[in-house]
């Protein structure tokens, strides 16, 4: 795996990171902005997710119409979206179309119009995806458990309400892109058939003199509590369990991976296998590590007919406390291969490469090179997997149902002040 | 790139597109069969027994079967749709000899009946998954609405009462009816080593044996029905429209691919700007689909049941206009721009190739590069996407409501 990575930090704080994939004819880059929906002012819920809209309704010396029409002639691959942390903006193009992307989406940071006459519009764009989000049961589901994980703003759903929405000026977002869009601490990641020395002077000479401002402090509110039920006459029982992990900066995040990773990658796993494959109780069954800066935890997931919820309940908790005695060499030699297969992989995906590196900067403040995990995923043992279950057993665990019946919880899996 | 093909004498089509510098190998088994060639009786078997492929055969069990796709580090599933059942792998490359082995092999699966009954139960509770999940089936219903009697219109995942009624003989009796060799194509994409790949074939699948099979290809009328399916608790409204458009084998499917980027892309098209832009919907989209005979348009809007009314009618004026004063020279420019990238970004990945390529062989019989696939959509002019839009108007529709609304008024 011989592909080449650099960074680099502008004076002004933003920092470039990019990874060299000459083999591709690709190119894919990715803006993580400090401006995530933790800093949304306590009455203002819903803020952030608006703005992303709005800094996309015109830009530079485009209006919202000539925006599109460059991408689109560009033939851009875009998305954007809003998390805790971040309000990001990606996409992927044929490398030589690189840099004119870049320039667009410097403006789309730098100079939006934000234009007050489309406000309403963007506020209804909104209503949509509130309303949207309602009927995606299992979305809610996971972001009621994310909310019993951890304290608000970091389980907080981007969206906000109907009525925090409805309360929005466009004064508020032109004061909150005054103070949130700025390069300290933002990422820009590159990813494809690039050149360093040519990437970093057209960053420098689009992002150079950008002026740094200051990422605000979050103010940490409660966790929801131990069982979260949702009623709703729906044809399945939709079930999250989450209990306390480790953060990706972690030192043992690949041990808690490892673990996980025996639990829910591949069609050997053993909840596809336990739950889904010998009992045949729901079609979708999964568990994955989420991570924030510095607190992670493992959100697991089943879809479940509403009569057979309890016993998918039951042995999805059992599985996870089976957990703790251990996991055996077959299943961790399986999980390699897999791993280490799918990092190959991702060098035919420069979009995939440009998330990886961007992500990585926020967590760890560096790049893991493909060749760096890999040799991490190499020196994963069955006993250092053990050890770590063995002092970190799951436990405390968390519950959010959706669904036509209220789920009664196994007794002593929840501590109260996790 | 080098395309390469051939035939074993029990009819099985080999094909591969051959990239000496991927870093994997994608290889998949592209069955002829889906929902088009069931029988009311046995609606869903072709889904089912995509899932019972994966239950094991004389020489592995289910759990073997699991645990070796995981041993190989793939990435492996499988599909069904109306026309095809496909059965994929990606892995790297020295594990080719491995996973042509095992796909072949679940190729003839056993069926065993305990399987069967406990899969039964991951099938309803599939089901009963899209049942709560928007669009609440409003695909399969309005496909029924749209084909009528015609297979077509069959559901890929059936009901809860089919599936419960299937037995295991049904569907021994439809694999043996459908999984003949020569309905079947194995494809291959990436780094393939293509020699050993048609001496594995001839080892594997050169044994199965070859018995006739058919598929009704008869293109039924279309109907331009308009329902209003309500689901109480449901908070947002789908509307869905289907009209015919070019088939698989259609030189027109260029024209009418780029046509549907122009009216429903999800980004820059004239539905964006009209609907989804101002806030109107949530989402409002146009893709077009190519069936074996037949082709679709289908339009898509998720929004408020409040707006419904007057967003269906926008919809409506929007393709009126649309018939009436076609398409101009930059909205054309820029839907080729922008399917040309997103065509070539795609080709970067062996697995995305392997459906092009495998879906194209089964569907047509032919194999057509990236470039020259880029050229295809290049070479379209405003004459033919205007000569597209008179063959196929998109008007002419079966519409499908479902969401909290008991009544809608038609524009039509």
């Amino acid at each position: 795996m011989s592909s080449k990575i650099r960074s680099h930090v502008l004076s002004n704080g933003l920092t470039l990171v990019a990874e060299q994939m000459p083999w591709l004819q690709s190119a894919a880059f990715s803006v993580l902005l400090p401006a995530g929906s933790s800093y949304d002012p306590q009455n203002k819920r819903g803020l952030g997710n608006l703005l992303c809209d709005m800094v996309q309704r015109g830009c530079g010396d485009r209006d919202s119409r000539q925006y599109v029409e460059d991408l689109d002639n560009l033939g851009v691959a875009r998305g954007s979206g809003i998390t805790n942390a971040h309000t990001s903006f990606g996409g992927a193009v044929l490398a030589d179309n690189l840099f004119p992307t870049l320039s667009i989406f410097a403006d789309v940071v730098r100079n939006p119009h934000l234009p007050e006459a489309q406000f309403e519009e963007g506020q209804m764009v909104c209503y949509q995806e509130l309303r949207a989000l309602e009927d995606d049961l299992g979305q809610q589901t996971m972001i009621g458990l994310r909310r019993q994980m951890y304290p608000d703003p970091y389980g907080r759903a981007a969206l906000g309400n109907m009525e925090s929405v409805a309360a929005l000026t466009p004064q508020d977002a032109q004061q909150h892109f005054e103070k949130l869009y700025q390069p300290s601490g933002t990422i820009l990641s590159v990813a494809g058939n690039i050149d360093w020395d040519q990437l970093l002077e057209q960053v420098e000479s689009l992002f150079g003199d950008w002026k740094a401002g200051q990422v605000p402090q979050v103010e940490l509110g409660e966790k929801l509590s131990i069982y979260e039920h949702t009623q709703f006459d729906s044809q399945q029982t939709h079930l999250g369990i989450g209990f306390p992990g480790v953060p990706y900066s972690h030192p043992d995040y690949f041990r808690q991976r490892g673990a996980i990773g025996v639990m829910s990658d591949g069609m050997a796993s053993r909840l596809f296998s336990e739950v889904r494959e010998k009992r045949g109780l729901c079609y979708t069954v999964y568990a994955s590590c989420h991570t924030l800066l510095d607190q992670g935890s493992v959100l697991c997931y089943s879809g479940t007919s509403a009569d057979r919820a309890q016993e998918t309940l039951d042995v999805m908790i059992e599985q996870l406390q089976l957990l703790a005695e251990g996991i055996h060499e077959p299943e961790l030699k399986r999980l390699k291969t897999r791993i280490k297969s799918a990092l190959v992989m991702q060098q035919e995906s420069s979009s995939s490469r440009a998330s990886s590196i961007a992500a990585d900067w926020y967590y760890l403040n560096r790049v893991r090179t493909l060749d760096e995990v890999n040799d991490i995923i190499d020196g994963l043992s069955c006993e250092g997997i053990n050890e770590y279950l063995k002092e970190n057993p799951p436990s405390n665990f968390r519950v959010t149902t959706t669904g036509s019946k209220k789920l009664e919880m196994p007794v002593g899996i929840s501590a109260d002040n996790a | 790139m080098e395309f390469r093909q051939t035939t074993l004498n029990n009819g099985l089509e080999i094909v591969a597109e051959v990239n000496p510098n991927a870093h994997s190998l994608a290889l998949a088994f592209f069955v002829k069969t889906g929902a088009r060639d069931e029988t009311p009786e046995i609606a869903g078997v072709s889904h089912f027994l995509e899932h019972m492929v994966f239950k094991g055969t004389p020489r592995r069990s289910a759990e073997d079967v699991n645990r070796q796709l995981d041993e190989m580090g793939s990435q492996a599933n499988a599909f069904t749709s109306e026309e095809q059942t496909v059965y994929y792998a990606v892995v790297l490359p020295e594990q080719q000899q491995n996973v042509v082995d095992l796909l072949a092999d679940i190729m003839r699966p056993s069926l065993r009946v305990e399987d069967f009954e406990t899969e039964k139960q991951v099938i309803l509770e599939e089901i009963m998954k899209y049942d709560d999940q928007p669009p609440f089936g409003g695909h399969e219903k309005c496909m029924a609405a749209f084909f009528g009697d015609h297979p077509l219109g069959n559901s890929v995942l059936g009901t809860i009462d089919t599936v419960k009624a299937l037995t295991a003989a049904q569907m021994m009796e439809y694999f043996k009816g459908r999984y003949s060799p020569h309905n079947i194509a194995l494809v291959a994409s990436g780094n393939v080593d293509w020699d050993a790949l048609v001496k594995q074939a001839e080892e594997c699948c050169g044994n199965w044996e070859r018995f006739e099979t058919s598929r009704d290809l008869s293109v039924g009328p279309a109907h331009q029905e308009f329902k209003v399916i309500t689901k109480e608790n449901a908070t947002q409204q789908y509307l869905i429209q289907l009209a015919a458009a070019p088939a698989a084998a259609d030189e027109d499917r260029y024209a009418a691919r780029l046509l549907s980027v122009i009216l429903g892309d999800d980004c820059g098209s004239r539905l964006y700007w009209d609907l989804v832009d101002p806030g109107l919907s949530e989402f409002a989209s146009t893709d077009s689909y190519e069936f074996q005979g037949t082709g679709i348009y289908m339009n898509y809007i998720c929004c408020g049941p409040d707006q419904a009314e007057q967003n269906l009618a926008k919809l409506a004026e929007i393709v009126a206009e649309l018939e009436k004063d076609g398409v101009t020279q930059k909205e054309l420019d820029q839907s080729k721009n922008k399917v040309c990238s997103h065509v070539v970004l795609r080709s970067e990945s062996p697995a995305s190739r392997l459906f092009s390529v495998g879906s194209s062989w089964i569907q047509r019989g032919s194999y057509r590069s990236v470039a020259d696939g880029v050229k295809a959509y290049r070479n379209v002019d405003l004459k033919e996407i205007h000569a597209v839009l008179e063959k196929y108007p998109i008007s002419k529709c079966a519409t499908l409501a479902i969401g909290p609304l008991d009544q809608l008024k038609s524009p039509y």
